[in-house]
């Protein structure tokens, strides 16, 4: 591939020892912070550390799509809703347990993805941003009278008290969301240095000469639609049972679909890193917001942080780090 | 009159009402979305601090909700041009807006709806004009005055502007901004003056429209969630920077919404009309009432 964008010139991390070093170092943190959160005993630090990290996969799925190739997915709580009736039809139908429903939900939450990917064929910019919006409400309406997953009522989940290894069902539920998200995260890393990534940075930069130099940009965004939708999904999968309840209302929550856009962009979109800081870094503030203030006010930082950082700080929390050294 | 009949044409007559209460939301977002080319996403919730605003002045001072729209309309218009000042000096200038002024528009509806949870509560708010409780029957048709005072104040609204925007220098300066500003420039217009005063325009009509709104149905801080789909979808089924296209297509909404809400339910009635938004963007992006590009 011989496209001479900005982006696709751009040093890349060098690879096999910075593979090694990433999961060695995922792993330990890994495992630092389950041992961490043990010494700590507190149910609660389990509850706030899934809800941190359903947001770092999710911000990092929206950046798959978002940051690397430009589409601006305004519909992420529709697929995050997605993954989490997945796994509420699932039960209910079969009685599956979570894992393969979050497997299950990953199919479901790539194929709609691929969905939405048709759209992008055909439209760019602000369009594609409200076909995605439209596409959330038209599946909030569907849900909505579905009563076979409880429809407006919503739907309840007995979970068990807890699985063998684990102390509580909260611990085992953030496990599985720490090794989603790092797997979330590995594979955005992985888009970013291959030629996949190259060629998403040159569809989003311009998309007609990307197109005029060879990039196969059709195939392009259908890998990455179906891979950012997959992950979306996947993020909301174990929601029912985080929460024990599931309703349209809260699974189509527009704070997902803000939280999806914001985080990333405060992080620094583009980037792997970015969503994980600017998750972390929103998710942490929210919690601490809802917990000692009002659920009013976690939103109401959202909203200014995200105004600060578009008008001062573009390319986010990353972008300042590395100071101006892309501009 | 045949029952199921009458459920049409009344479904189809007060689709038309809100309809027109629609056209109004979305004419402003015609505007600045469709002749600007600023996404203002905030725009339904501007529409919402228009309508509590009208609640408050209405009653303070006891007067009229859509006349104390009319006299807080210049207060919309100077939020707005000062709004398109920060835009336009973050975001516009830096040829930066595509995504981080869509984010910062974003941003902009959130601190507005929370703000005015933490000022009004999360309880619902409404008017009460004397006209409020009259309905005039024909036959078998109702014809609420709560709905169709605030509607035909709003096609009043959208036809005057219209006519402003054709006859006058500014008003063709406005609909020149969006298709060459360098154009403008060489007529020694000031293209960020003239797109400074539209955009206070249009976030004047949100004022304006949220009066309408309020007099029809209560209204919470969260309430221009349910439009933000709504009105884009009637900008683009509209051609975007045509306000007659606007208006038929706001009309032809509030009509397949009520008629699906009759006769299937209310709760089915947004998938009618966001389906027919994604299968006007699949096939015919131009909208329904726009030329080919």
């Amino acid at each position: 591939m011989t496209v001479k964008t900005e982006a696709a010139l751009r040093p890349r991390p060098a690879l096999p020892a910075g593979h090694i070093a990433f999961w060695g170092g995922a792993a330990l943190l890994c495992l630092a912070l389950v041992a961490g959160f043990r010494v700590l005993d507190n149910e609660y630090a389990w509850f706030a550390g899934y809800f941190i990290l359903q947001y770092v996969l999710l911000a990092t799925a929206w950046n798959i799509l978002g940051g690397y190739a430009g589409y601006v997915n305004f519909g992420a709580a529709g697929f995050l809703a997605v993954g989490a009736y997945t796994t509420v039809a699932l039960r209910k139908a079969f009685g599956l347990d979570l894992l393969p429903c979050i497997a299950a939900a990953a199919c479901i939450g790539g194929l709609l993805g691929l969905g939405t990917g048709w759209l992008a064929l055909r439209l760019k910019g602000v369009y594609f941003a409200i076909a995605t919006l439209s596409l959330a409400v038209l599946l909030h309406t569907i849900v909505v009278n579905w009563s076979f997953v409880g429809g407006s009522r919503g739907a309840y989940v007995l979970r068990p008290a807890s699985i063998p290894p684990f102390v509580s069902y909260g611990e085992y539920l953030f496990v599985v969301m720490l090794v989603l998200a790092v797997i979330g995260v590995g594979i955005a890393r992985g888009i970013e240095g291959s030629r996949l990534g190259m060629g998403l940075a040159a569809l989003r930069d311009d998309e007609r000469a990307a197109e005029a130099a060879g990039v196969p940009t059709l195939r392009l965004k259908l890998v990455a639609t179906t891979l950012s939708g997959a992950l979306m999904a996947v993020a909301g999968a174990p929601l029912s049972h985080y929460t024990g309840y599931l309703n349209p209302e809260a699974a189509f929550g527009l704070a997902f679909s803000v939280n999806a856009i914001a985080m990333p962009l405060i992080g620094g979109a583009g980037t792997w890193f970015g969503p994980v800081i600017g998750a972390v870094l929103l998710a942490s503030l929210q919690q601490a917001a809802t917990v000692t203030i009002s659920s009013a006010a976690n939103l109401m930082i959202v909203g200014v942080v995200l105004v600060i950082f578009a008008a001062a700080a573009p390319r986010g929390i990353v972008g300042l780090i590395r100071g101006g050294r892309h501009r | 009159m045949d029952p199921e009949l009458a459920l049409l044409v009344n479904a189809i007559i007060s689709g038309l009402l809100l309809g027109s209460l629609y056209a109004a939301a979305a004419a402003g977002l015609a505007i600045s979305f469709g002749m600007l080319d600023i996404v203002n996403i905030a725009h339904p919730a501007l529409v919402v601090l228009g309508a509590f605003a009208v609640v408050v002045v209405s009653g303070g001072l006891g007067l009229d909700p859509l006349l104390s729209a009319v006299l807080l309309a210049p207060g919309f218009w100077l939020l707005g041009a000062g709004i398109y000042t920060a835009y336009h000096h973050f975001f516009e200038r830096r040829g930066d807006q595509a995504l981080h002024g869509l984010a910062f528009f974003f941003g902009v509806m959130f601190i507005i709806e929370v703000g005015l949870v933490m000022v009004f509560g999360a309880d619902q708010r409404y008017v009460d004009p004397s006209y409020a409780s009259i309905t005039y029957y024909f036959g078998d048709i109702d014809l609420p005055l709560r709905m169709l005072v605030p509607g035909a104040s709003a096609l009043a609204t959208i036809g005057a502007l219209a006519l402003y925007l054709r006859t006058t220098f500014t008003g063709r300066a406005i609909a020149a901004v969006a298709q060459d500003p360098e154009a403008l420039r060489l007529l020694a217009i000031d293209p960020v003056r003239i797109k400074r005063f539209a955009f206070g325009i249009s976030v004047a009509l949100a004022g304006l429209a949220g009066g309408a709104l309020v007099v029809v149905q209560p209204i919470d801080p969260w309430s221009g969630h349910v439009f933000i789909g709504r009105v884009f979808a009637i900008v683009i089924m509209g051609g975007m920077a045509s306000l007659s296209g606007c208006v038929l297509a706001a009309l032809a909404f509030g009509v397949a919404e009520n008629v699906t809400a009759a006769f299937y339910g209310p709760s089915w009635s947004p998938a009618v009309a966001f389906g027919a938004l994604l299968l006007v963007l699949a096939f015919r992006p131009q909208g329904l009432f726009g030329r080919a590009a």
